[in-house]
Formats: structure tokens, sequence, C-alpha cells
């Protein structure tokens, strides 16, 4: 568990929704694909995902609708609506000039500067 | 999201929570199951995975609350979450709550009569258009607002900063719409008044300017709204008709607007008569005689743009004039504006004065109260500090903790402020019906309005918010760690705090209000035993004006010598007088009196300004008012022997210097009579219980008649019978006659009424303070024993005497009660001297004031910390150290 990282405040949301952009899922489905895509290398408490859940549909970011899983149980599945796809898209672009500006930062060396 | 949205959304989510709750539950329940199902296929017993699922998803409530605060609708929700603690916690300390509750309930239901009454008689302007403009004219040094009625003509047709100028007097009359003699409270105004004044009529019409020709030429009759409800029963058919008025046919015009009841607030008229029928309804016709300054009242509206000292200095100029034209008549003619509301200055300066005080007590009462609270909130912090740590500990915020503490203070504040604002409301409603006086219509035009909800629902957030911040500093410096390691904060503060502060002052309010009703209520004592210069008691009254039976001229003394004699043949009753208006009694006449060597009789060489009496000569018998030398009148006093008079001791005095000079002397009146002194009697009180001896001058019935009669029965007998008799016998001598018979103790009621009044309120509000000040001290007492419980058990244990424990305990609460009850004493005193113009001889230098104040205020702490003294002395050092 030791070698997990930290979420950054405000990197949940954008999980969750990469995470639901490749199908509908429920939420410990979220949990475990996020896990999956990101290498178990984030740790997340399982309560905290709804809250996030609950606010992204609240901002029609996600669609959610009540199912039955893979286990045969009945369970709210959450899906990408139009805007969230949107989002989506923008976010990942900030996200990854974010990293871009923070790594070439991070990365000058003394005679560079 | 708009405002509007959002508000909605949030309200619909208060509503929906439940269902909410219900969608969460089932939503983590199933990720429960999903993550058990993963962990049995991983080989995991059902039971024991599902317990695992359980233990790693951790606190489900938490993440439930976590979600209401995500979808932002957390601000009502988390309000009725903390009313909801509040309540519970508040239910379950029900003395506290029960004391917080009533003492902030006594506080605003004070505040909030004390101001429905400070705005219903000052604050509210009268019911007329454009109130603001509305000025009544004021005259001289002494702020007079009588003026004699051709005075009034000039100023109205010579001024030129008013739109109009109206005038009206008071006065009682007959009143027979069949064949039931009534007596009614009418104004008697100038035929421009309604127009003037710009009030409009509810049926039929108002009588104007164009009505007035001449002496008894426009016998019209206005009824105010109140009086038709009440004697002609709302009537429609009311307009046009003609009732007697003192035996002369009137013609009812119309009814004003319920609203409209007169242009004084604290009367209540019966309807409005013009001025020129004054020989009707008054017996008699002064409307010509420029010194007698009978007219009650001039008032107007400012034309626009004019302001109040332009509309002086115009009136100034007048005045100059009126001195120059008139000068036997008119001297120091200056002038001021007043609102008429309250009668000007005379009235209303002690009126506001008095008023602004009590609302000041009032508000002081209140924030003895918050001090009160704020420090029972304290100790109750620090005896939660335990409780609070433990939420800090657990990762409460502090925000969080202080709002729901302002949520206890506010919800007891608010139910508190409904509390007394309900009672305030139904004291209220009492006061309106209310008629203090059975003389007068008297009567407080108070409404428990929107203006009284909002101040008490104001004053019980403002008080909530004080009381609740006091244990604001507490909690923010409560750090969990230490709290939790030591048990409590072990500090015992010898600092003087806040609360010491808050508690001193709570004290010395207490002390000046406790002064103060007492030097109100030893006034009053004083004041119902000393010398009126004449006996109350056994003394009955019957009240009459000649003129509304339709008697005048000479018929007047016949009459009334008819009714002496036939009251006199009643078995039992020892003598009988009349006199025409009764000391003590809504003012005196009064007439500027000269020396018998002036010539010139202008008002400034005036010797003095005697008050004037006219009795018949049996009038010094039958009050029991002690002949000091010299003879009374006879009935051969009349208009062929000469003028004579009886003065009292303060007339010889300013007049002739002493008693032995005065006797057989001769004075002048205005006029230029001369008047010689045949007796000289005690000093009495005319105009006010509060007043310093003045001159005042006795003349007989029969040289200066007066159609006003009271007389005054003197007998053992039983009142009842009394009455009955004194009925009998002059509805024997004229049926049509009305009258009202009292007794003059009952009478006096009025001449005491304000002193009553103030020493009623400040008593009420010394209880209020003294019962604060002992809760104040006792939760000050008991909370520094419970602070420092294992000190003293400790010097128990060590072998401290009961005296010490006890100086240990309580030594700081005595010395703050000292030092707060001697700061109040003191401003009590200085406050006293407001007082004494209200209430007679009240004065703070009275040793037994002095010692009362003391005794009250010893007794207060001695009941305050009988409790905390009693726990100190009982501590058992052994159970005490073995608890810690």
């Amino acid at each position: 568990m030791t070698d997990q990282a930290q979420l950054l405040p405000g990197t949940l949301d954008l999980l969750i929704l990469r995470a639901v952009a490749l199908g509908p899922l429920h939420g410990y489905g979220i949990l475990l694909r996020i896990g999956q895509i990101s290498g178990n290398a984030l740790l997340i408490e399982q309560g905290a995902l709804y809250p996030g859940l609950f606010r992204l549909v609240r901002q029609g970011l996600l669609k959610a609708t009540w199912g039955t899983s893979d286990n045969n149980r009945r369970a709210k599945f959450y899906e990408l609506t139009a805007t969230g796809r949107k989002r989506l898209r923008e976010e990942t672009a900030n996200w990854n000039r974010l990293v871009a500006a923070i790594t070439s930062a991070l990365a000058v060396q003394p005679e560079e500067v | 999201m708009n405002l509007f949205a959002s508000l909605r959304f949030r309200i619909a989510t208060l509503f929906q929570r439940s269902q909410m709750n219900a969608e969460i539950e089932e939503e983590l329940r199933s990720h429960i199951q999903h993550r058990a199902d993963d962990l049995e296929t991983s080989g995991m017993a059902r039971t024991e995975a599902e317990r695992r699922a359980r233990i790693e998803f951790g606190g489900q409530e938490r993440v439930r609350e976590e979600v209401h605060q995500a979808l932002g609708g957390n601000f009502f929700d988390t309000l009725v979450q903390d009313v909801r603690l509040s309540l519970r916690v508040l239910r379950k300390s029900p003395g506290f709550t029960l004391v917080a509750v009533l003492t902030l309930a006594l506080a605003i239901g004070a505040n909030a009569v004390v101001f429905a009454i400070l705005d219903a008689l000052i604050l509210r302007p009268l019911n007329v258009p454009h109130a603001n403009s509305l000025w009544a004219i004021e005259r001289g040094s002494s702020k007079a607002i009588n003026h004699s009625y051709p005075d009034y003509l000039d100023l109205r047709d010579r001024n030129r900063s008013f739109e109009d100028l109206a005038a009206y007097n008071v006065t009682g009359v007959g009143l027979d719409t069949g064949n039931n003699p009534s007596s009614a409270w009418i104004l008697e105004t100038t035929g421009n008044y309604f127009d003037a004044l710009g009030a409009q009529p509810y049926l039929g019409r108002f009588f104007h300017a164009s009505d007035e020709h001449g002496p008894n030429s426009a016998p019209y009759i206005v009824l105010t709204h109140a009086f038709w409800h009440t004697h002609f029963q709302d009537d429609r058919g009311v307009v046009g008709r003609v009732v007697q008025l003192n035996k002369h046919p009137f013609t009812i015009l119309g009814v004003a607007a319920p609203e409209f009841r007169g242009t004084l607030t604290f009367l209540s008229p019966d309807f409005w008569v013009p001025l020129v029928n004054q020989e009707q309804v008054e017996g008699a016709n002064v409307l010509n005689d420029r010194s007698n300054r009978g007219i009650l009242m001039v008032l107007g509206h400012l034309k626009p743009g004019v302001t109040p000292a332009q509309a002086i200095s115009d009136l100034n100029s007048v005045g100059a004039y009126l001195e120059k034209s008139y000068p036997k008549d008119d001297g120091n003619m200056t002038f001021a504006l007043t609102r008429p509301g309250l009668a000007g200055d005379w009235l209303g300066g002690p009126m506001r004065g008095f008023l602004t005080g009590l609302m000041l007590l009032a508000g002081l009462i209140l924030l003895a109260a918050c001090a009160n609270l704020g420090s029972l909130f304290a100790a109750r912090a620090a005896d939660r500090s335990r409780e609070v740590a433990l939420r800090l500990a657990l990762g409460s915020k502090r925000t969080r903790i202080l709002r729901t503490l302002f949520t206890e203070a506010l919800v007891i504040s608010l139910v508190g402020g409904a509390v007394g604002l309900w009672g305030s409301v139904a004291l209220l409603r009492e006061l309106r019906v209310w008629q203090p006086l059975p003389t007068a219509p008297i009567s407080l035009p108070v409404n428990p309005d929107v203006n009284v909800y909002l101040v008490a629902l104001l004053l019980a957030l403002v008080s909530g918010f004080l009381f609740g911040a006091v244990p604001m500093r507490q909690v923010l410096r409560t750090n969990p760690y230490e709290v939790v390691k030591l048990g409590s904060s072990g500090r015992t503060g010898r600092r003087i705090t806040v609360r010491d502060l808050l508690l001193v002052m709570q004290i010395a309010i207490c002390a000046v209000l406790v002064t103060s009703s007492m030097v109100a209520v030893r006034g009053l004592m004083r004041s119902l035993h000393s010398n009126f210069g004449f006996e109350p008691t056994n003394a009955t009254l019957l009240e009459t004006s000649l003129s509304m039976s339709g008697y005048s001229g000479d018929n007047v003394p016949i009459m009334q010598k008819r009714m002496i004699d036939a009251l006199e043949t009643i078995p039992g009753v020892k003598s009988v007088g009349s006199i025409d208006r009764l000391p003590l009694y809504y003012g005196a006449n009064s007439s500027n009196v000269f020396s018998d060597k002036a010539a010139d009789l202008r008002p400034a060489n005036a010797a003095a300004e005697a008050v004037l009496y006219n009795i018949s000569p049996e009038y010094f018998d039958a009050a029991r008012t002690t002949l000091l030398a010299g003879r009374s009148f006879s009935w051969h006093d009349d208009k062929n022997s000469p003028r004579v008079a009886v003065v009292n001791r303060e007339f010889t005095r300013k007049l002739f210097g002493s008693v032995s000079n005065a006797l057989a002397g001769d004075y002048k009146m205005p006029d230029g009579t001369r008047i010689q002194v045949v007796g000289i009697v005690e000093d009495g009180k005319y105009g006010s219980l509060a007043e310093n001896p003045q001159p005042a001058m006795f003349l007989p019935v029969l040289q200066s008649p007066s159609s006003q009669t009271t007389l005054v029965v003197r007998s053992n007998r039983d009142q009842q019978q009394l009455v009955a008799a004194m009925r009998n016998k002059v509805t024997e001598l004229d049926a049509g006659l009305p009258f009202t018979i009292r007794t003059w103790t009952q009478e006096l009621e009025s001449a005491l009424f304000p002193s009553r009044m103030a020493t009623l309120a400040l008593g009420v509000l010394g209880v209020m303070g003294a019962m604060l000040s002992i809760t104040g001290i006792f939760g000050m007492a008991a909370y520094s024993v419970s602070k420092r419980l294992r000190e003293l058990g400790i010097r128990i244990a060590l072998g401290g005497q009961r005296r010490e424990v006890l100086q240990a305990a309580l030594g700081r609460a005595f010395k703050l009660l000292a030092f707060g009850s001697a700061a109040g004493l003191l401003l009590g005193i200085l406050a006293s001297r407001v007082l004494a113009s209200i209430v007679y001889q009240a004065t703070p230098r009275d040793p037994l004031v002095l010692a009362g104040v003391i005794l009250v205020m010893s007794l207060l702490g001695l009941v305050a910390t009988w409790i905390p003294a009693r726990r100190a002395l009982s501590i058992n050092p052994m159970i005490l150290l073995r608890d810690e």
C-alpha cells in the first residue's frame, strides 16, 4: 500500500470521467476500473468516490440509471453525457498542459537558467 | 444557477433528504455486496467477506454527509441538523433552558412593551396627512401652549408661514340623544380645523370656516368613529339628526374616519363642536377676551419650503406687533414650535424624558440578561470542553462547533423572544382598552403592530448573537490534546475577566433600578400622606356643569345654593361646599395679580400669578382647609358688597410679605378690580403634587360665578347610602342635570396617576433587575465553586475553617457584588433627580432608601450564593480526591 500515490485534489473527478468514458459502470466497478487503468498506483478510499459521483451527476456530466450488474445484483450505473464527454476532453487537455509545464519546470538544470 | 433556482433546489433537497438517504444507502449496500462478492471468489466465507467489505468501506454516515455537502444543499440541512442538535442538548438540561428562555422572555417582553408605548406616544406622528409639517405654537419662556382667541385670530391672519392655523379646546358637555342625559368629552374647534389638518370624513361632512357666522351660529356636531360605533351602533342614518347638547339643539353633520381621533395622542374625545358656539357649550363666551388664554392649542401645517426657524421668526414679528398693540393683555409674546400630539412641552417634555429613560432601562435589563446568559453559556462551554475537545479530535471543524453553539444561543433567544412577544402583545391588548382614569377619556393608542414585532425579533437576534459570542474565544482556544489529557482546563483565572465586568455591570444596573424604584415608592407613600391643603378622606364629590342643563348668569349661584341646601339635609352630612374646579384636577385657572399700588397693569408688572378658585362660603369647612387668620365668606358677600378674597399663605408672602400684613389688605386684578383680603388659609397643592408652594386666591361664588360646579360633601355615613341619597336630592331639583359622584380619594387617583405609573414601571423593572442579578450571581458563584472543587477539597482536608473555605469559594462573588452595588447606588441617586420631576418628594437623600438598597442588595447576594455556599461546605475531600 505504501507505494500508492495520494490523489491530487480535483483529480478524482477526472479519473471518474475517464473510467466511465470506457462504458457504463456502477460505483464499485468504477473503483476497480480506476485501479486497473492506473496500474493500482493510486490510493482511493472506497467511500470517497460517492460524493464525487453525486456531484458529477448534479453537474450534468454523468447520467445515473439503476440496473442489474454482472453479479446479478441491483446497482446504479453511471455513463457519460455529451457535456461530460466534452468536459473530459477539456480537462484531459488541461491536465496534459499542466503536467508538461511542471515536468519541464522540474527538469530544468541550474546552468540552463 | 440563478439565485432562485439555487434556493428552490436547496429547499427541494431539504425535503428530499430522506429519499436521497435511502438511495445513497442502497447504492452503498450494493457497493459493499459487490466487494464482498469479489472477496468471496478469492476464497473467503460469505459472512467474513461481508464483514471485511464493510470494514474496508468505513463509516457510511460520513459518506452520506459528504454527499449532501457535495450537493450544496448543506446550508438548510446543517441548519436543521444544528437546530435538532440544539433542541436535543437543551432538552437534556431543562433547568438551564427554562431559566434562559424565561430571562429572555421577560427582558424582550419588557422592551417590546416599552417600545410599543414609546411608539404610540412619541415616535408615531398624528394620523393626519403630512404630519411632518404639522406644528403647534408655544408661547413665552414658559412654553405655554394656551392662547387667547383674539391672539389666535391675529396669529392666523398675520403669519405668512402656515397654510392655515386651527385652534381647539378640550371640554366636557352634557349630551341628550333622547331621554338619557350623559356627559361626553369633546374638542371645541375652530371652523377650519378639519380643513387645516387635511382630515377626511368617513360619513356625511365636516364643518368648515364658512359655517361660522358669529357666536352660536354653528350648532353642528362631528362624531368620532368610536363614539358613533358605541353610542349610535354604526347607524348611517345619524347624519342630519338633531341632539340636545347642554339643552341646545345641535345637528350631527358626519363621522370622522376611524384612524382620526383628534390631535392629542393620549386622548380619545367623543365628538367635535365649533368653537364659535362656546357660550352654549361652556356656559360663557370668552372669545372676545384677549387676556383669557382659554384656547388649549393653536396648530397648523407649515407651507411647503418654510422651515420651522423661519416660521418662528415670522410668528415673533406678529408677537412684537401684539405686544405693542395690546400692552395690557399681551406680554412676553415670543413663540416656539412643538409637536401637537403631547400637548406641547409641559406634558410632552417629562413624558418624553420618562419614556426614553424607561426605554434605556429596559435596554439595560436586556443587556444584563445577555451578560447573564453569556456567563451561563461560557460556564456550559467550559463544562463541555471535553465534548468540544473530543469533537475537535475526531475531525470536526471549529467553525462547525461554533455554529452549533450559536444555533443553541439563537434557538434560546428566538424562543425567549417569541414567549416575550406573546406576553407583551397580551399586555398591550389590555393597555389598549384600559381607561386609567374614570374622569377623563385618557387612553393609550398602543398597537402591537409590525414595528413591535420587528423590534422584538431584532432584539432576540442581537441578544442571541451577543450571549452566543461570549464562549467563542474559549472554543477557539481549546486544545483538544491538553483538555483530554488534563480532564478540564485546570486554570482558575485570578485576573479580572470580561465575565466579571459583565457581572459588575449587571449588579450595578440592578442597584440603579432598586434605588430608583425605592425612591419612587417612598415618594409616592409620602405624597399619599402629605398635606394637600384639604382632607380627601370622608369627602364625596358631586361634579356637574350647570351650563349643561341650561343655567347661566345669576341662575348659576342660585342653583348652587339650592343644591348645597338640599344635600345638607341628608342625615349624617356634616357640611357641603362648592368649588368650580378641584385642586389637582387638570390644571387650575389662574390670573395675574397686582399690588394695590400698581398703576400700570401690564403683565410684566404683575406681583404674582395666582391660582384662582370660585367657592361657596362652606367650602373650607367641607374640604377641611385650615383657616389661619380672618374669616371665611358668607352668602352676604354678593354683588352688592365690596369684593373680597381668601388667599393662601404663599399669596400673602408674595404680595404682602407676611400673613399679618395681608389681612384687610387690598390687591388688584388685571382688569383693575380692587379686592380685599378677608381671610388666610394654609398652602395646598393646586396644579400637581410635585409643585412648589404656589400663591392661590379663593373668590366667593356670588361675586365671581362659575357654572362649573363640584360639591364637596363631608360625611361619615356609609358611602353607598350617601351616594343614593345625593342622587335623589339632585334629581329632585333638576331631573335633566347630568352629574357624576365619586369620592375625593378616587378623584386623587388622577393626580397620583403619573407617579403611580412611574413607580409601577420602575418597580417592575426593579424586580426584573433583581431576578437577573440573583441568577447572575448564582451562576458565577456556582461556577467558581465547581471549578475549584479540588482546591476547596484540599483546603478542607488540610483542616481549613468553614469561614476560610467560604471566603475562598465566594469572596470574589461578594467583592463583585459590593463593587457593583456601590456603583449602582451612586448612579441611582443621580438618576433620581430626573425622577423628582414626576414623583412627588422623590429624594434619594433618604436614610431609609439608602438602608433599603443596601439591605436588598445584601439579601440578593445571600439568596444567590446560598446554594453554592452549601455545596462548597459539603465537599467531602475523600470522595473528591478519589474521583480525580
